[in-house]
This record gives structure tokens, C-alpha cells and sequence, in this order.
């Protein structure tokens, strides 16, 4: 039978019972990989609804630093009998099943064309201990111990992550030392090890750090002088509120006196949590709240209200697969209209689109500046792929002579000395009027703040004249804010091309492995990294440098290709669409092979042929 | 005319407060509502109220949903920043209003379709967790501005002015308030000024979740005969159970009364509540006392008015929170980011 052959680039995928406390064991596993100096990406996969509550753990092992999913599983490591035929079948040819092999399993249950390598965790746990919480945990690091011998990790490695995550805890570490070594022994004594998958020391992964996007994003408020969070849970955002309160209690607490400098609400529903979110607002605290699609429904005539009245809000929008509940636990990019142009009415709205973590932490920060300064509602676009996942990233930065950016804001002083306060009131040319806090001064500077049109001053009116001179106003401030959102990202091919692609959020790991890909076929193509909405120049000029721009999304209604046509005035047909939307991750091969069927469909003939 | 501001000509004899300022002061633009509508009244009377504590105008913030009633904010303290939001959702906007500074006085004005039709969830919720503020139910039983259709706090049986009839059960919003935990909760009525002046006051100078339900009845839809919050049938169907005064600052009171008749509660902020009883069986600190009472005579077709209930020792939602005495939206860099050092730490720790 052949055996799959690869150093550094293969896919392991662990089958888990819910709650059975392989979540660390599997980190532990994926950590041990990168601490080699190799990447490794683990994706959390979690079906909302199925008994038994099966959930998987993937892990891509790539020599070249490549972080998208990739499909298919070269080594599986079964431990949930209730999905062992999904699981097998999942199994590229030639590739590996990993199982307990305590109880017999019939012959019929297996693959001819997979290599089975049976361990028996449970015999050897149970020989071993007699607590059943004991028996439980150790299983899966003494599977780790055992995996470790078969793909050649370094056990110190491993060794060296217990004994940080158990620092202080000296018996606990020696405890899983033993585990580990068991595991190790049993496969070193009775299996071929290595098998024909292996990690080799590298140096890939420099000062790089592994983190989630919604704790990135949670701890970017924190950083962005968020003080108000008022949220209702839905996967996948959940962990975004608790991260912002795990760095909150760390962070913002007085030492001394326990007094909070922030103030978490969990609302009794999305129209609660934005409603708190654009009172604070008003009253000027930095709020945000976390959400997903059905949420961001919910909240529609509010944003319209925080649009109309310029009212400073920060939305964290973690897309999940829709429309209605969807697929509750799958990824998308699904949002993008919805966001872009929610409410009623004339209305469109500040949108980020980060990338990975580490712009997670940025953009989440930077957020609060940018709802400050436009006075407006900012959504951060996040994903389940980005948000629920670890991922190796950029270490946070920050520089400690950044002042927070609080806008227009008169003071007290200002008004004292005479200076003229029109609420919406234009006087800077950049359609931004100035506010005031409530509260600021005795007899000047106050107003009504409604959802109703008034004039320049604050006052409510019905003349035509007014509600179209404020709402033109409103589209010069959303110009303004094309100059000042993060701009989209240029890379260009070695090559001239007439070929573009453009990309955002979550899609961008993916998309760096498709452009090798397409790179090695001979079709060359410029990238573009959408980062904000509304669009800045640089991605108009993108557009009309290139013949066919392909727009890369995960959703079925191409959404951003939408968006480009609506607000760029583009051709539509110069957009062509690449949209993956089962609710997996988008992978480098479908982006490529969109590509190339695209390509080839047009009659663009690769750039290596035609100089041929 | 959309826009009628109120002409500033300071009469030389009007009174001033403890701050200088005179009724005016405290006055909004000229109200746009129906002549006679039991809102203005309201209205007069938060003046009154607001005017008597010498509480500075721009020290209050004035939010409220949508509705005849909501739209009220505009014809008061018109030098307090106001926010007319969305139908029934004032409480939310409120909380958070109120999470961001807690030094100012938070004043919720809602109408009864507002709060307890499309907004009765906010309206709980906000009460449950002790937000610091007075919360103003403008109580006419209809949706004055979509033109008199029926709002949750409609009687069953009452009739509308096409002579409609009510079939469905009414909401009564201070039995769910002292349900729900509010600290300060009183009933009034827009034609009974005496009674609903002071009502504010205690509000005003309690700390937690206060709630006034007043009825005010809605001249234009519901004033008719067969209807019950009209002029006429809220007259005769008030049940006063006490009457209230609010004493500021710490002075003791002297008088004496005879027993049993006046009962003296002193809220955080040191004021003085002094209730005189009309009912002799009703004491307005004890929550599950006042809740039977409510309902034994709201079956007998009386409608409860006074101060129903006072906790003098309530809290709020700050002090459930631990939030700090700062301000939250006064805060700095300095006391909001950690910096970079804490980063780097950070960073070390997840590779
Ligand atoms: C979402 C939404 N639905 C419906 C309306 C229309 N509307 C405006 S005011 C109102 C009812 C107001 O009734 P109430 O709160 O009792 O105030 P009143 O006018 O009686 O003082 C309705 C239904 C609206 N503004 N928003
Ligand atoms: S319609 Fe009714 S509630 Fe509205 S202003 Fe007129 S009287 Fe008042
Ligand atoms: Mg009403």
C-alpha cells in the first residue's frame, strides 16, 4: 500500500467528543509544532446540532508558511466512535488513521487504501490510572506522546509547553511528563516510527505569536479606551465580550480598591445592547458591542438613528453563515451588505475588515477613533475562521505616545469664548459638525439629539431645503472618511498583468497560497486587500488598471463584488466572482481553480504559454 | 413652523432658586401638542420640580422614546441636552447614557405604548438593573400620535372613541415595577399637580430606579365617556394613599404629628420624604404590602395614587457594577490603556 510522504506539509485532524478535554491536548499539539520553528494552523470545527457533539481539530503543517485550510486529511486521529465513518472517509489515499485500538474494531470498518496505526490508549490508560477524570485528560496527551514519536516531534518541545502552561504546579507537570512518555514508549516499541509524515526543525516562525481574533479584537478595546460593552451572546462573538472581560479585570481594575474603570452589561437582546451602545455613545464613552448577523438585524433602526444623529458606536460583527440562524457555527463573509447599508433610509456605514489577529487588535482600536472622529457607527468585520481560531500572527504593537483621537468635541472653554456651536453645523469643510457631552456648560452648547431631521442648529424642522442639506452633508462626511479609513493593500505580481484579484478579511491566507499556486500555472495577477469601506481611491485605481478583476468572497450573493459596482460605478462585467459559501473556510486550490476555469473560460492565455 | 423658540424676556419679579435661576430657566420650547393634553401638565410640572431642587439644568440629561409623550423633553429644561431615540427603546439609550457619566440626572420620559406596548422589555430590564434615574410613564392608555389606537395599559372594556371595546388584559406598570425590584415607585395623575410635584422631586433626589406612572389623559383619542383614563373617570376613581413632601438638605423635622399619620424616609442623598397618610393601612416601605394592596383595589376598580413604595437605602446599577466614582467617559489614556509594556508581556506569553 503506498504511504503519504511529507515533511513539513501535511494535514492532521483530530475527531474529539465534545467536553472530553482534548481541547489543550490539541493545542498542545499544534504549539509543539510551531515551537520546532514550523507553521502550523489549527481551525476548531463545531457542528451546532448533531448528538454526541462531535468536534474536530485541524491542524495544517506547512514548510512554505502557508495558514489558509487546505481540505482533506492526510493523518486522522479517530477518537469519536460516533463519527468514525465520516471520519475515515475523509482520509486522503495513502494517507493515515490514527486510533484506540483497546476494543476490536471489524475489518470492514476500515480503509484498504489508509495505513491504520492502532494504539491502545485506553488499555494503557486504565492500567495506568484509576481516577476516571484522570483517565480521561491523560488519554489525550499520552495520544500526543504517542503521535509525537510517529510524526518525529520533539518531545522537549513539548515537554517545555507543559511545563510553562503547569508553571508553579510541580507534580502536575511531572504527571504529564509520564503520560506523555507513555504514549511515546508504546509507539517507539510497537510501531514503525516515523511514519511517512514528519516534522523537521525550521526557522519560520520568528517572533510571531499564536492568538485568537476575538480575544485580539476584545483586547484592542481595551487598548482603544472602550469603557462601555453592552452584548447579548451568539456564536460566534461570545468569546469577543469575555475576552475584553478577561483583559478588563486584568487591565482596568484598581488594585487597590477593586473599582472598575469600564462597565459591562449583558444586554436582554441585541436592541438593548445597541441602544446602550449609542447612549454611552452620546454621552461620550467609548461603547461597543459583539454581535453576529441575526444580531446586526435586530439592531437596523437603531443604526439608522446613530447614523441620522452622529453618534460615535463600535460594532464587532463575528459573520456566521446565514441568513437566519444558518449555519450557526460555519464561517462566512455574509454581512457585508447588511452592515454597509443597514436601516432604513439613506444610510451607509464605516466598515474594517481585518485580517488575521493582529489587525484584529488594530482595528479594533483604532475603531474608537475612527466612530469618534466621523461620529458615526464603525463596524470591525470580523469571521468564525478569524474569530474562533488561533492563528499565528504579528505580535501586538503599540506606541505609547498615541493619544486617543476624541474628534470635534467644544468645550466648555471654547464656548465660553464665543464660539459658534450649530450641532450639525459644517465648519470645517468636511461635512464633521462638532458635539458636545451633556453636561459640559451651564447655559451654552446644548441640543436635542433626535432621529427626526432639524436644521444646522439642532432644531427640528420639516423643510425639504434642511433634511437634503444635512443629508448631503452626511454623504461629504462619508468622502472624508474614505481618506482617513486603513486603505486596501497592493501586491503586485513579478509579471505585468491585466489580471486582478480583490480580497478581504479572512480570505487573505488562502489567497497568498492561490497566487503561488496560479503563479506556478503561469497566470500572474495583482492582489488588492480590501482593509475598510467606504473604498479609497487606490481601489478604483486597481480596477481600471486591470482588464478582469476577480473578487474573492464567502458568501453566495457576492457581496462585496455588490458593494464595488454600487458605490465605484464599476462594469459589472470586469468583476468576475469567486465565492465559496459552505460554510468551510475558502481554500488557496478552489480560489485558484475559480481562477484558472475563469481564466480559461475568457480565453486569457496564461502569460508563460503566450511568450512561448 | 416647525420651530417655536420661547421668547427669553426675564420678568423682574420672577422668583429664583438657590442657584439664581428663575422658572424660565427651566423651560423648553412652546410645547406643539393638543391644547389641554395631560402631558403639558407633566411637563409644568417637572419644571416646578426641577426648579424647587435647584438642580442645575445642564446637570440633567432628558432621553426619551417615541410618542406625544416623548416628544414632551423638547418643552422642558431646555438647556439640558435631550434625546428623542427610538420607539420603546429609551431605557436602553438611558443605561447606557448613564453608564458613561454617573454624575448626571437621568430623566426618562415615555409614553404608555412606548413602555408597555413595543417597549415593555426595555422598560423591565432597565428597572431590574437599578438604573439611576426617574422614569416618567405618560399614561393615556392609547398611542396619541398614530391617532388613538388602543395601547397595553387600555382597561379591558374600555371603549374607544369609535366605541371599540378593549378585550385584552391591561398591563399595570407599577405593579410590574415593584415586581421588578424599582426602589421608588408612585402613581399620579397630569390634573392633580399638588400630588405629582413632589412625586418628581423624590424621584429626582432618589438614587436607584424611580417610576411614576401618570395618567394623562389624551384629550383628543381617549377623553370620552367609556373610556378609563379620562378627566372625568380618573377623577373619580383616584384612591390617593398618601401625600408627600420632600425636604432637602438635613434638617430634622420639628413638627409633631399625630401618630400613625406621617411616616419620614430619608433617601441617600439626605432628603427628607415626609408622607402624610391618607390611608391609614398603607406603608410605602413595605414592597409585598403594597403589591397586595395594588391589586385588592385595583379589583375594586380604584386607581392606587401616591408614593407607592421607597427604599431610602437603594443602590444602583454602579454599585452592582463596582464601577468606578470617575466618570467613565472623563477618563484618560493613562487610566484606560495599559501601554505597551503590558503588550510585550502579553506577546511572550503566547509563543
Ligand atoms: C418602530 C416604530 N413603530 C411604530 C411607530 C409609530 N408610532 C409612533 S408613536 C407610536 C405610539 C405612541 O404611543 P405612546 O407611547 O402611548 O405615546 P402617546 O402618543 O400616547 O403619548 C407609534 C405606534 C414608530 N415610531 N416606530
Ligand atoms: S393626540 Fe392626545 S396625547 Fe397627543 S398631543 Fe393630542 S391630546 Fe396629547
Ligand atoms: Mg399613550
Amino acid at each position: 500500500m503506498s504511504q503519504l510522504q511529507a515533511v513539513n506539509d501535511f494535514v492532521v485532524k483530530f475527531a474529539n467528543v465534545n467536553g472530553s478535554g482534548s481541547a489543550s491536548a490539541n493545542k498542545l499539539f499544534a504549539q509543539s509544532i510551531l515551537r520546532m520553528g514550523v507553521t502550523a494552523t489549527p481551525r476548531n470545527i463545531f457542528p451546532s446540532n448533531i448528538q454526541g457533539l462531535p468536534t474536530w481539530y485541524e491542524v495544517r503543517i506547512s514548510e512554505k508558511g502557508y495558514m489558509g485550510a487546505r481540505g482533506g486529511t492526510d493523518l486522522m486521529v479517530a477518537m469519536n466512535p460516533q463519527t468514525w465513518d465520516q471520519d475515515i472517509k475523509s482520509i486522503v489515499p495513502g494517507g493515515y488513521l490514527f486510533y484506540d485500538s483497546t476494543r476490536v474494531i471489524p475489518p470492514s470498518k476500515f480503509r484498504a487504501d489508509v495505513n491504520v496505526i492502532g494504539v491502545p490508549l485506553t488499555a494503557i490508560c486504565n492500567a495506568q490510572y484509576t481516577l476516571s477524570r484522570e483517565r480521561q485528560l491523560f488519554k489525550n496527551i499520552i495520544y500526543v506522546g504517542a503521535l509525537s514519536a510517529l510524526l518525529d516531534i520533539d518531545p522537549d518541545a513539548i515537554k517545555g509547553l507543559l511545563a510553562e502552561q503547569f508553571r508553579g504546579r510541580d507534580k502536575l507537570i511531572q504527571a504529564n511528563y509520564n503520560a506523555l512518555e507513555l504514549g511515546r514508549d508504546y509507539a517507539l516499541k510497537n510501531l514503525a516510527c516515523p511514519i511517512g509524515l514528519t516534522v523537521r526543525r525550521a526557522d519560520q516562525i520568528g517572533d510571531r505569536i499564536l492568538f485568537e481574533g476575538n480575544a485580539a479584537a476584545g483586547l484592542g478595546a481595551v487598548y482603544g479606551g472602550a469603557t462601555v460593552c453592552a452584548w447579548y451572546p451568539i456564536t460566534p462573538s461570545t468569546s469577543l465580550a469575555e475576552g475584553f472581560t478577561k483583559y478588563c479585570e486584568k487591565f482596568r481594575k484598581d488594585k487597590e480598591t477593586g473599582e472598575k474603570r469600564y462597565a459591562i452589561i449583558q444586554a436582554e437582546d441585541e436592541l438593548a445592547s445597541i441602544g446602550m451602545v449609542i447612549g454611552a455613545g452620546w454621552n461620550g464613552a467609548r461603547a461597543f458591542t459583539a454581535t453576529s448577523g441575526p444580531g446586526i438585524s435586530l439592531m437596523q433602526e437603531f443604526l439608522g438613528l446613530a447614523y441620522f444623529a452622529e453618534i460615535p458606536a463600535v460594532l464587532f460583527d463575528v459573520q456566521r453563515a446565514g441568513p437566519s440562524t444558518g449555519m450557526p457555527t460555519r464561517t462566512q463573509q455574509c454581512d457585508v451588505l447588511s452592515a454597509a447599508y443597514a436601516s432604513h433610509g439613506d444610510t451607509k456605514h464605516i466598515l474594517l475588515f481585518p485580517e488575521d489577529p493582529n489587525e484584529c487588535f488594530v482595528m479594533g482600536a483604532q475603531a474608537f477613533d475612527l466612530a469618534d472622529r466621523l461620529q458615526t457607527p464603525v463596524f470591525v468585520m470580523l469571521d468564525l475562521d478569524i474569530g474562533m481560531n488561533d492563528r499565528l500572527c504579528a505580535p501586538f504593537k503599540w506606541d505609547d505616545t498615541k493619544r486617543m483621537d476624541r474628534g470635534k468635541v467644544m468645550t466648555a472653554a471654547e464656548l465660553d469664548a464665543g464660539r459658534d456651536f450649530g450641532r450639525y453645523l459644517d465648519v470645517d469643510g468636511d461635512g464633521i459638525p462638532y458635539r458636545t457631552y451633556p453636561g459640559t456648560h451651564p447655559t451654552k452648547g446644548s441640543f436635542f439629539t433626535r432621529g427626526t431631521s432639524r436644521d444646522r442648529y439642532a432644531r427640528y424642522t420639516e423643510e425639504g431645503a434642511a433634511y437634503q442639506d444635512n443629508m448631503e452633508r452626511l454623504l461629504k462626511k462619508f468622502r472624508t472618511a474614505a481618506t482617513i479609513v486603513p486603505p486596501a493593500i497592493r501586491r503586485d505580481a513579478k509579471d505585468a498583468t491585466k489580471l486582478g484579484a480583490i480580497y478581504f478579511g479572512s480570505t487573505a491566507p488562502a489567497m497568498d497560497e492561490a497566487i503561488d499556486m496560479l503563479a506556478a500555472t503561469g497566470i500572474a495577477i495583482d492582489a488588492l486587500r480590501i482593509r475598510a469601506f467606504p473604498f479609497g481611491a487606490e481601489v478604483e485605481t486597481f480596477i481600471e488598471e486591470h482588464d478582469q478583476v476577480f473578487v474573492v468572497e464567502q458568501n453566495r450573493d457576492a457581496q462585496m463584488r455588490t458593494l464595488l459596482i454600487n458605490e465605484l460605478e464599476i462594469n459589472p462585467k470586469k468583476l468576475q466572482r469567486v465565492l465559496h459559501y459552505d460554510g468551510s473556510p475558502i481554500t488557496a486550490s478552489f480560489i485558484a481553480g475559480a481562477i484558472e476555469d475563469t481564466a480559461a473560460s475568457l480565453k486569457i492565455v496564461p502569460l508563460r504559454k503566450a511568450v512561448s | 413652523m416647525t420651530f417655536l423658540p420661547k421668547p427669553k424676556l426675564h420678568h423682574p419679579k420672577l422668583a429664583e432658586n438657590g442657584l439664581g435661576f428663575t422658572r424660565r430657566d427651566y423651560e423648553g420650547s412652546i410645547s406643539t401638542l393638543c391644547a389641554g393634553c395631560g402631558h403639558d401638565s407633566i411637563s409644568a410640572a417637572i419644571i416646578h420640580a426641577c426648579f424647587e431642587l435647584d438642580l442645575p439644568p445642564h446637570r440633567i440629561a432628558k432621553l426619551s422614546g417615541i410618542g406625544c409623550s416623548s416628544k414632551t423633553p423638547t418643552y422642558f429644561l431646555g438647556n439640558s441636552h435631550g434625546f428623542n431615540s427610538v420607539h420603546g427603546r429609551m431605557p436602553s439609550v438611558l443605561t447606557g447614557a448613564n453608564l458613561a457619566n454617573r454624575d448626571l440626572i437621568y430623566l426618562g420620559v415615555s409614553g404608555d405604548g412606548d413602555s408597555a406596548s413595543i417597549g415593555f422589555g426595555q422598560f423591565a430590564h432597565s428597572i431590574r438593573r437599578g438604573v439611576n434615574m426617574t422614569y416618567i410613564v405618560e399614561n393615556n392608555g392609547v398611542y396619541g400620535l398614530t391617532k388613538g389606537q388602543f395601547s397595553a395599559t387600555a382597561d379591558k372594556g374600555a371603549k374607544s372613541k369609535k366605541g371599540v371595546a378593549n378585550n385584552d388584559e391591561a398591563i399595570d406598570l407599577v405593579a410590574v415595577a415593584l415586581q421588578l425590584g424599582a426602589t421608588y415607585v408612585g402613581r399620579s395623575f397630569s390634573g392633580d399637580k399638588a400630588q405629582l410635584i413632589p412625586l418628581i422631586k423624590g424621584a429626582l433626589a432618589h438614587k436607584g430606579a424611580a417610576f411614576i406612572d401618570c395618567l394623562s389623559p389624551c384629550v383628543t383619542f381617549n377623553n370620552h365617556e367609556g373610556s378609563t383614563k379620562s378627566f372625568d373617570y380618573v377623577r373619580e376613581h383616584n384612591a390617593a394613599v398618601n401625600f408627600l413632601d420632600v425636604i432637602e438638605g438635613r434638617e430634622e423635622i420639628t413638627a409633631d404629628y399625630p401618630a400613625g399619620s406621617v411616616e419620614i424616609v430619608r433617601q441617600h442623598d439626605g432628603s427628607l420624604l415626609k408622607l402624610r397618610k391618607l390611608a391609614n393601612d398603607y406603608d410605602a416601605t413595605d414592597r409585598i404590602a403594597a403589591m397586595n394592596f395594588l391589586q385588592q383595589h385595583h379589583a375594586r376598580g380604584e386607581i392606587v395614587t401616591g408614593l407607592l413604595y421607597v427604599d431610602g437605602e437603594s443602590g444602583d446599577m454602579h454599585d452592582l457594577l463596582g464601577t468606578a466614582q470617575h466618570p467613565l467617559n472623563g477618563m484618560n489614556d493613562d487610566m484606560l490603556c495599559p501601554g505597551s509594556a503590558a503588550l510585550e508581556k502579553l506577546n511572550a506569553s503566547l509563543r
